[in-house]
């Protein structure tokens, strides 16, 4: 599903990425670790195309990136696939839940707002927000909003998900509410291995790492410095 | 802070050049002043074209001629034309010398001298045209300047009158089809209209008056001596002198002597300025300029806001080349005067594009205020976290959709407070339009002031209109930026 080969990427001449090597199969989750500046969210975002590289090859759940500027059409396709939740959650503030779910379905995929409300308030009872999809961003504490990323993420029927420290801008009681979710979105991914969705996780909860992935990659100074297998 | 404000204080307090009045004064001083308008131009009083700062004229040539005669100096006041009545009341001067026409309403406002010129007035048309008497002129529209004796005749013949203040724009619109005709004194006509190739003046005058020249009620002895002074100046002949150095004296001007009595206002008039009230049709007059301003503002504003917008997203997320334009039309609109835009749309381009007053009017002011809200658009786009346009490029939402759904639809929250502020000063500024002859609710107000002779009642009531169009918007602003504060 993903296949990394020899990424390198520097700003402003300082290398970020330095050669990385990695692949995932379809299904699996996979924890990246590593002190802050390591690359694990640079890795992230190469992967749906919000960051370009300077040289090695990418591919991801069946297109491939080459160095350089993306084109436009490819890039719409590939965040089609690829969904990505930010550690800052990013809700469209003045988009109620309903419609910050709906609002890719219907505007890129052209999906009918009956039948994208519907999908999307599925989506919501999963994240434990049936209830709230009414409700402005405004209204929802920090944890209910990352609940609602997740699930807008999730509403394109994407391949995989790209989660970029999804907890660490939450305080900690409101933590809980969020790994919560993602050991059920985790749950589903292994239920359905071979053809379900594979997650990237960056974070720096070791705990939550051990608990969901089926492997840890711990990067430092930009390169893959171990990859740990776990049994499930 | 209070220091500055003191100065600001003494500098209202001691305006340079009030004139105290009376022939005592005048006398004391040793100069008499006297109030014109260069924009009335050659040949009345203008700046000379080879000497900068002097001014020439066969009328500066009548008030050296007349205080010479009064053994003192001539000093020239600049004054907006149809306002001199107003500033000599005011005391701003001492006499009006400035083609002021001999009519029954200024005879009971002003003690007039006998008449130093007669004019005819010339009807100019353009070729082919049915226009030839006044009764003809009934439903057309005919240019004229403000405050003068063709007006009056235009409003009891039943024309619609288009008001200017230059000498030059009414015969510019006729030739561009946007009057029937132009009705003003032949000394105009002859210099500005019937020049023209394309311009035809009827030979025949369609009426007859003479300009006299206008001293204030409570100076008597001011009248007697000007008075005294000019008719020497016609016994000498030295006045037929001026007219003909000029290329003025022609048949019209043998009836000066026939004509020529002072007219003292009549001792029944209190010396103290007439006030008259407001009649209802002014005050329907009133009502309609704050409609007209309310149609150009909303229209205009209408224009501004998308060109704006598009002039942001253009700033902010478009290639370099769009880019440039973008900028380069911002700083064009933004650093020079709006009034300049008006002249420029209205009569610069006149050859090439013919648009009507209010057309012109809400283009002018809607291009420029786009502009502004340009700079308002692009602050606020740049105000939204980085973080909303990377969400939606991450959902696969392209470039445009990014704007179009996620970006402008909070901007447009961000910059509401900000455009209804520049709602309310567009507002005000339509009432810039009246250079290009709309008579919008400011226009109004000067008409029908000196009308009543009144600047208090009419001012009063034009402010409170304005207030009542622009408080509420203010309070709009108030309650949108709370709104939008608090989410």
């Amino acid at each position: 599903m993903i296949r990394i080969a020899g990424l390198r990427k520097a700003f402003a001449g300082t290398p970020v990425l330095d050669g990385v090597d990695a692949s995932v199969e379809e299904g699996k989750i996979v924890a990246l670790l590593g002190a802050s500046g390591s690359g694990k969210s640079t890795l992230l975002r190469c992967l749906n195309g919000l960051e370009t590289f300077d040289s090695g090859t990418l591919e991801v759940a069946g297109f491939k990136l080459a160095p350089g500027v993306h084109d436009a059409r490819l890039l719409q396709a590939v965040r089609g696939k690829v969904g990505m939740v930010f550690q800052e959650f990013h809700l469209f503030s003045h988009l109620s839940v309903l419609d910050n779910v709906t609002l890719a379905p219907r505007i890129v995929r052209g999906t009918p707002r009956g039948e994208a409300e519907a999908r999307a308030r599925e989506l919501l009872a999963q994240v434990g927000l049936a209830e709230r999809a009414d409700a402005m961003p405004r209204q929802l504490s920090g944890g209910q909003k990352q609940r609602v990323a997740i699930a807008r993420a999730l509403a394109q029927g994407v391949r995989v998900l790209l989660l970029d420290e999804p907890t660490s801008a939450l305080d900690p009681e409101l933590r809980e509410e969020v790994r919560e979710v993602l050991r059920r979105v985790a749950r589903g991914a292994h239920d359905n291995a071979g053809s379900g969705l594979t997650i990237l996780l960056v974070t720096h909860e070791h705990a939550l790492a051990r608990e969901l992935a089926d492997e840890i990659w711990t990067l430092e100074a930009g390169k893959i410095a171990r990859k740990t297998q776990r049994d499930r | 802070m209070r220091a500055w404000a003191l100065f600001c204080f003494a500098l209202l307090w001691f305006q340079p050049g009030i004139a105290l009045g009376d022939w005592a004064t005048v006398h004391a001083h040793a100069e008499l002043g006297w109030g014109g308008d260069l924009q009335g131009g050659e040949p009345y009083v203008y700046e000379s074209p080879t000497q900068p700062g002097v001014i020439v004229g066969f009328e500066v040539d009548i008030a050296e001629a007349l205080s010479r005669e009064l053994g003192v100096r001539a000093k020239f006041h600049q004054n907006d034309w149809s306002n001199l009545i107003p500033s000599l009341e005011r005391g701003d001067f001492d006499i009006i010398l400035n083609g002021l026409e001999d009519t029954k309403a200024r005879r009971t406002r002003l003690h007039l001298s006998r008449p130093y010129f007669v004019y005819g007035e010339t009807l100019a048309v353009r070729p082919g045209s049915a226009l030839h008497t006044l009764d003809d002129l009934s439903g057309h529209r005919i240019g004229t300047l403000n405050q003068t004796v063709a007006q009056e005749l235009l409003l009891a013949h039943h024309a619609d009158a288009v008001l200017y203040e230059g000498q030059q724009e009414p015969y510019l619109d006729l030739l561009h089809g946007r009057t029937d005709g132009v009705l003003l004194d032949h000394v105009i006509a002859d210099r500005y209209g019937c020049a023209l190739p394309e311009l035809h003046c009827l030979a025949q005058d369609l009426a007859r008056g003479t300009y006299v020249i206008g001293i204030r009620p409570s100076d008597g002895e001011l009248w007697t001596k000007v008075d005294g002074a000019l008719a020497r100046l016609i016994d000498s002949g030295e006045l037929r002198a001026i007219l003909e150095r000029w290329k003025l004296w022609e048949p019209r001007q043998d009836e000066l002597s026939a004509r020529g009595k002072a007219v003292p206002v009549p001792p029944a008039v209190p010396v103290a300025v007439v006030k008259q009230r407001l009649t209802a049709s002014q005050i329907g007059l009133f009502i309609q300029g704050a409609l007209l301003t309310i149609l150009i503002s909303v229209c205009a504003f209408g224009l501004a806001l998308p060109l704006g917008m598009t002039l942001a997203v253009v700033r902010s997320h478009a290639g370099p080349v769009a880019r440039f334009f973008a900028t380069a039309y911002v700083e064009l609109f933004r650093g020079t005067p709006v009034l300049l835009q008006l002249y420029v749309l209205y009569y610069g381009l006149s050859s090439f594009i013919r648009l009507g007053p209010i057309v012109a009017a809400i283009l002018g002011l809607g291009m420029n205020y786009a502009a502004y809200e340009a700079e308002v658009h692009r602050g606020a786009l740049a105000a939204l976290p980085r973080g909303q346009a990377e969400a939606a490029g991450s959902l696969g939402l392209s470039r445009l959709q990014v704007l179009w759904h996620v970006l402008l639809p909070q901007s447009v929250r961000i910059a509401l407070p900000a455009l209804t502020n520049d709602f309310v000063a567009l507002l005000k500024d339509s009432s810039l339009v009246s250079v290009i002859t709309v008579v919008e609710l400011t226009k109004r107000m000067t008409i029908v002031a000196v009308e009543t002779r009144d600047w208090v009642v009419p001012g009063l009531l034009c402010a409170s209109l304005y207030f009542a169009m622009s408080f509420p918007l203010s309070r709009l602003s108030l309650w949108l930026e709370r709104r939008y504060q608090s989410s």
